[in-house]
Order: C-alpha cells, then sequence, then structure tokens
C-alpha cells in the first residue's frame, strides 16, 4: 500500500515564487532562474512515493534539495507547489490545527545532531511527544521506558542529554520518535554526525528495530554506501530534482545518467552486488549417468569453465567434476562420471554478496554454483564474473538485474 | 546674546510640547496614578514596618541562612557580617528601607519586562518598536525621569520606584528576548515536528531553556534598581540614598562614606545570590 505519495513537488525559497515557478515550466534550470530572478529552487517537480513498511532513503550532496524534501512531509517547509499524499490525505491543504494533529498522529522524526532538549532528562525528552499530545503522565512513562528498551538505553532514563555519548545520544532521539507510536519515521541524516564504527551499529540496529516494527522509514542521508545498505529503494537527487529511483542494485549495475555513474564508482559493489545479479547461466552441466566424453571437455574448455557442474534430472546439484580429472576420466574410459565427482564443494545462495563470493573463490579457482533453497541450480560464478561485475561502470546492457532483491546484509540476531 | 544672533530659525518648542502632554496626563490621569501612589506607598509602609518589627539580629541571621541555601556558605557568613555591620552604624532603617525599593521595583520591571521580552521574541514589529525605546529608556540621564514622577506620584518613595521602573527594566525585556531568540533553531524544529502548539513550545522548551538568560536580566534589573533608588533620595525616597543626601548636604565626608559602604555591602549582597540562582538554572 502506498503509504506517501508525493505529487509534482516545487519550492521556491525567495519573494517571488510564481515568476521562478513560470521560469521552470519553461524548462530554465536551477542556476538560470537564481540569476535571472534571485529565487532558489529548493525542490523542483518531485515525484514518489513509498509503500507502507519500506526504508526509503532520499540521497543527494548537500544543496541537493534533499532536507527540504523530508521537511515537506510533515510541512515543516511548506510545498510552493504540488501535493503530498499521507495515507490518501493531501497534507497540502490540511489547516493549522489538522497539521499539528497530523504530526502528532503520523510522524516520528529523528535529527542530524539529535536535538535533544538539554533541560530534560532522557525519559522526559523521550516523553516529549507523548506530553504534548497530553497523554496520562502514567501512561507516557510506560511507552518511554518501552521505547528506550528498543534502543538499549533504560537503564538511562534519569540521565540528563549532556552526560550521553553521540551515539547514545541519537538513540534516545530515536527513542523519542518512535514513542510516539506512529507510522512513519522522519531520519534526517541520522546517523551522518556519528564516528563510522558507531554509525555502522546504528545502521545494523535500525535494520533489526525495521524487522520488528515494520515501519514507513524514509531516511535522509549524503552517504551513497549507508543509502544502499539501508534502502529497500533509494531516491536520488540533484540541484532538486530526482535523479533516479531504484532499489541500490538498479543504481549500482544500471545508473540513469553520468552523474549517477561517477556517484557509484566510489561504491564498495562487492558489499552491494548479490550472486543472483552477477552470476551467468549455466551452459555447461552433465548429468550423473553421462560419459565422459572429448566433447564435454571442449565444451568446457571452451566456456572456459575449469570445472564441470553435475545436476540429477530435477536440475538439483550434485557436485562437480574437475577438468584434469575429467581429462584421465576419458583416458581410462571410464563410463558414468560418478566414480569422479566431487560432492563436498562450495556452493553459494542467490542473495550472497560478492564480498562473500570473493572470499571462497579465493580459496579455490573452480566455479561456485548459485542454487536455490531446494538446491536447484540457478547459475554460476567463476572469478571471471566477479572481476567483470566489480571492473562495470553500468553501462554494459548484460546487467541482470534482479526484480526485486533487496540487498540484505548481516544482521544482527536475525 | 551671541547664540541669538547666529540663529534666525525660531527654537523648536520641545521642552513645552513635553510639558503640556505631561500637564495633560497629570490633569487627566492624576486620580488613577494617585491611587497607585497611596496602594503601593500603604504596601512600602507595611513591608518596613514588617520588617522593623524583627529584632535587627534575628533577621540578620535569618537573611544569612537564606543567602548560605542559595549561595553557600561564603555568602551566608559575607551577609551576617555585612549586615551586622550596617546595624552597628545605625543604617538598618535605611538599608530596609532601600532594600523595600528595591524589591518592589525589581517586581513591578519583572513582571511588565518578562511579558514584554517574550512578545518581543516572537512579534519582529513589536521588537521594532521596543528596541529604540529601551535605548532611549537606557540612555536618558536617570535624574530626568524623577521629574515628572512628582506631578504623578508626589514626593516620596512611590515616584522613586516610578523612576527606577524605567530605569531598571530595560535589561529584563532585553533579556527575556535575547534568551527566547537564543533557543536553537534545531530544537524548535524538533518541538515543531512532534506537533507541539506555540504555547506548549513556550512553556516547554523555550521559557525553561531561556532562565539562565532571563535570570541574568533580573539580576541587571536588581542592581540598576539599586543605583536608581540611591539617585531618587532627591526626591524624598529615603532610604540609603537619603542618607548620602544628608551627607552631601552637610558636606560630611564620613558620614556619606558610612552610608556608601552600606550601600556597596548591600549591592554585593544581592549581586551574588542572584548571580549563583541564574547559574543553577543552567544547564
Amino acid at each position: 500500500m502506498e503509504k506517501i505519495k508525493v505529487a509534482n513537488v516545487t519550492k521556491i525559497f525567495g519573494s517571488q515564487p510564481s515568476l521562478a515557478l513560470q521560469l521552470l515550466g519553461q524548462g530554465l534550470n536551477k542556476e538560470e532562474i537564481f540569476n535571472k530572478t534571485g529565487q532558489a529552487i529548493g525542490l523542483a517537480n518531485v515525484e514518489f512515493e513509498v509503500q507502507a513498511g519500506e526504508i526509503m532513503v532520499i540521497m543527494g550532496l548537500s544543496g541537493s534539495g534533499k532536507s527540504t524534501l523530508l521537511r515537506c512531509l510533515n510541512r515543516l517547509i511548506d510545498p510552493t507547489q504540488g501535493n503530498i499524499w499521507i495515507d490518501g490525505v493531501d497534507i497540502t491543504t490540511l489547516d493549522h490545527d489538522a497539521l499539528l494533529t497530523l504530526r502528532r498522529q503520523k510522524f516520528g522524526m529523528v535529527f542530524q545532531h539529535f536535538a535533544l532538549f538539554p533541560h530534560r532528562n532522557i525519559r522526559r525528552n523521550v516523553e516529549y511527544g507523548l506530553e504534548i499530545q497530553e497523554v496520562p503522565e502514567e501512561q507516557r512513562r510506560l511507552k518511554a521506558t518501552q521505547a528506550l528498551k528498543l534502543v538499549g538505553l533504560e537503564e538511562w532514563e534519569e540521565a540528563m542529554p549532556g552526560q550521553l555519548s553521540g551515539g547514545m545520544q541519537q538513540r534516545v532521539g530515536l527513542a523519542r520518535a518512535l514513542a510516539v507510536e506512529s507510522d512513519i519515521l522522519l531520519m534526517d541524516e541520522a546517523f551522518s554526525a556519528l564516528d563510522p564504527l558507531i554509525r555502522g551499529d546504528m545502521q545494523e540496529e535500525l535494520i533489526a528495530l525495521q524487522t520488528r516494527l515494520q515501519k514507513t522509514i524514509v531516511f535522509i542521508t549524503h552517504d551513497l554506501d549507508e543509502a544502499l545498505k539501508l534502502g529497500n529503494r533509494v531516491v536520488l537527487m540533484k540541484d532538486g530534482q530526482v535523479v533516479q529511483i531504484g532499489t541500490p542494485e538498479d543504481i549500482i549495475s544500471s545508473p540513469s545518467n553520468d552523474y549517477v555513474k561517477r556517484f557509484v564508482e566510489s561504491v564498495d559493489k562487492s558489499k552491494i552486488l548479490t550472486a543472483k545479479a552477477v552470476m551467468i547461466p549455466p551452459t555447461v552441466v552433465a548429468y550423473l549417468n553421462d560419459k565422459p566424453t572429448t566433447g564435454l571437455l571442449q565444451r568446457l574448455k571452451a566456456a572456459p569453465l575449469n570445472g564441470l557442474l553435475v545436476v540429477n534430472q530435477d536440475q538439483i546439484l550434485q557436485g562437480m567434476v574437475r577438468l584434469e580429472v575429467l581429462q584421465q576420466a576419458i583416458e581410462r574410459g571410464d563410463s558414468t562420471l560418478q566414480s569422479i565427482l566431487e560432492t563436498n564443494i562450495p556452493e553459494v545462495k542467490p542473495t550472497d554478496s560478492l564480498k562473500q563470493m570473493i572470499a571462497l573463490l579465493a580459496k579455490s579457482s573452480l566455479p561456485l554454483p548459485v542454487v536455490d533453497k531446494q538446491r536447484k541450480l540457478q547459475g554460476l560464478v567463476t572469478e571471471h564474473t566477479v572481476l567483470t561485475a566489480l571492473a562495470k561502470r553500468g553501462d554494459s546492457a548484460s546487467a541482470k538485474i534482479g526484480d526485486s532483491t533487496v540487498v540484505k546484509l548481516v544482521k544482527k540476531g536475525d | 546674546m551671541a547664540e541669538e544672533q547666529v540663529f534666525t530659525i525660531p527654537k523648536l518648542p520641545l521642552d513645552e510640547w513635553v510639558e503640556q502632554s505631561l500637564e495633560f496626563v497629570t490633569d487627566n490621569f492624576a486620580f488613577i496614578t494617585k491611587a497607585i501612589s497611596k496602594l503601593l506607598g500603604a504596601g512600602i509602609d507595611n513591608v518596613v514596618a514588617g520588617l522593623m518589627y524583627f529584632n535587627p539580629g534575628v533577621l540578620i541571621i535569618a537573611f544569612g541562612i537564606l543567602a548560605w541555601r542559595l549561595a553557600g556558605r561564603n555568602m551566608g557568613l559575607f551577609t551576617i557580617l555585612g549586615l551586622a555591620l550596617l546595624w552597628n552604624l545605625r543604617l538598618w532603617e535605611s538599608t530596609m528601607e532601600t532594600l523595600t525599593m528595591v524589591f518592589f521595583s525589581t517586581f513591578i520591571s519583572v513582571s511588565v519586562g518578562v511579558p514584554l521580552g517574550i512578545t518581543a521574541a516572537f512579534y519582529q514589529g513589536f521588537y521594532r518598536v521596543i528596541m529604540p525605546l529601551l535605548d532611549f529608556m537606557q540612555t536618558m540621564p536617570a535624574f530626568v525621569y524623577l521629574i515628572p514622577a512628582i506631578p504623578f506620584f508626589g514626593l516620596g518613595p512611590v515616584s522613586a520606584i516610578f523612576a527606577t521602573v524605567i530605569f531598571a527594566m530595560p535589561p529584563a525585556i532585553r533579556l527575556t528576548c535575547l534568551g527566547i531568540k537564543q533557543v536553537p533553531a534545531e530544537l524548535i524544529e524538533a518541538a515543531d515536528a512532534f506537533g507541539s502548539t506555540n504555547r506548549q513550545k513556550l512553556f516547554k522548551l523555550q521559557l525553561p531553556l531561556a532562565i539562565p538568560t532571563i535570570m541574568a536580566g533580573i539580576n541587571q534589573t536588581i542592581m540598576l534598581a539599586l543605583s536608581m533608588v540611591v539617585i531618587a533620595a532627591m526626591i524624598g525616597a529615603g532610604g540609603l540614598g537619603g542618607e548620602v543626601w544628608k551627607a552631601i548636604q552637610r558636606l560630611n565626608s564620613g558620614m556619606g562614606f558610612e552610608a556608601g559602604i552600606a550601600i556597596v555591602i548591600l549591592a554585593m549582597i544581592l549581586d551574588r545570590i542572584t548571580q549563583k540562582i541564574a547559574k543553577s538554572y543552567e544547564v
């Protein structure tokens, strides 16, 4: 279900928005409009939607309009033009009171620099959203404690924000947003101010929390690695415009233009790409009862592969025969592959990352079979395919993208 | 004579305009000011009488304990020794009169000034009007306020308090406004994101965070009030200023010094205690 729908949203900062809108309609770009009118384009015709239970990452460099866009969703900033629907309600038409109610019921927000209230202790910080809604004291205390438990800070209820480290403060920020039990979490560069180790921990914790709570999360970041790690889908922005929307794999393997391409080059693709995305079809396979023939050997050499994958009638993987062992068997005149089959071979799942495969390929030079849950052969991965995938700048047409494959990274306690 | 030859343009009758408008106000609103005067006068008399009812020794100990609780042991000790010296110098009653006037003027300044400061923080238009007015109030020589005070409230402590309030209120307004404006925009945004109303933002966030700054303003107001009630002795306000005034009239330096040191002691006690209170609110 669509939780958030953003249609044709434009934000213009300045005193003559209508003039700027007109020029924008004529197809002028941000810089030209600024030079002509002095009006700054914050967002230009942004469109996307977020499904319930999805982590949508909005990614862009500073000045790309990502923070403005996030603030339009709860109207901390009013869009100049366009509509935003939350659960089917067009929020751009709400009056002040309805807007306050909307913010109370639908949103929790986490900020880059935590924005904890320095005069309130941790518990009272977490209670803030509930206090605003005039929830009775006992109840809000209970909910605050629960939220603090979720982020592992129940021991710190009475501490003041200044006594906590950055990472802990942001956990409090997260607890404050969770305590109101709203469906949507808005996270504005929530982990950007943390040091890399803590940031990694927080990202994993967020993924773990998300599997339990199933919120709709809109997460802003300028860090592509973070975007690809957290996002079910990613909106890439530049100069107030959406450049590309897609799953992390879409963005890595088929960047829509040079801008995205340049971006993607610096990413550690081995963490993002999965076996399913890089594997090649199993063109040369044999059955257990096949006779070792020179024809088989030649096809193998032409592929080129140094191992022969063996399956049964149902395409279930049985094992592998090494090239040199096959050659010896032909010379001996064996009648089946049975006797020379190696059954204890490494294999990978379609969702495994390149990184995991590289580790396996480093140990032996044999091709890695990719099998599904029933151990049915899906494809294979060799050193060559891995290197090609890593070297690819995303412009090759042969990129095979899993339709909705979501990169699931190692999750804590999962 | 020379001046009259240079100027051919007639002098602006600014003095007459001010006189006339003040006269108009006195003629038409004197009943209000007189009523205030009566009420406030009675209040001051009662408080002073109340303070004088107790044995000074008992009060000194009580003030000492209060200072100790609010600002620490050293301040408690200083308060007791300082006030004991004033008692010994036979300045006890004047000190109590001055203290009472400072208390009343501060109370009025703060209860008018803080709301004005809050208003100025929220309404840019009001801010633009009131800030130059505050500059005016603070730079106009303090003595000038004494003159119109007399027709309004008559000679005595009430006129002194009127002039003192005008002189001492600006820092309360200014620093309240500043304290509220200083609350980081990020915190305001956080409060907004959770759906706070303006009133909730004010009472749950802006005012609590502005308190240290507001307290600094109150501290300044108290100090200005003390300096002004001394000056106001010229219109018969009495108190320690009255002692200084007497000493000037008699050219008696010794007596002047005694009254002077009493004012210094009182100022130090009030200043240190309010500063400590302001600090205790800091996060």
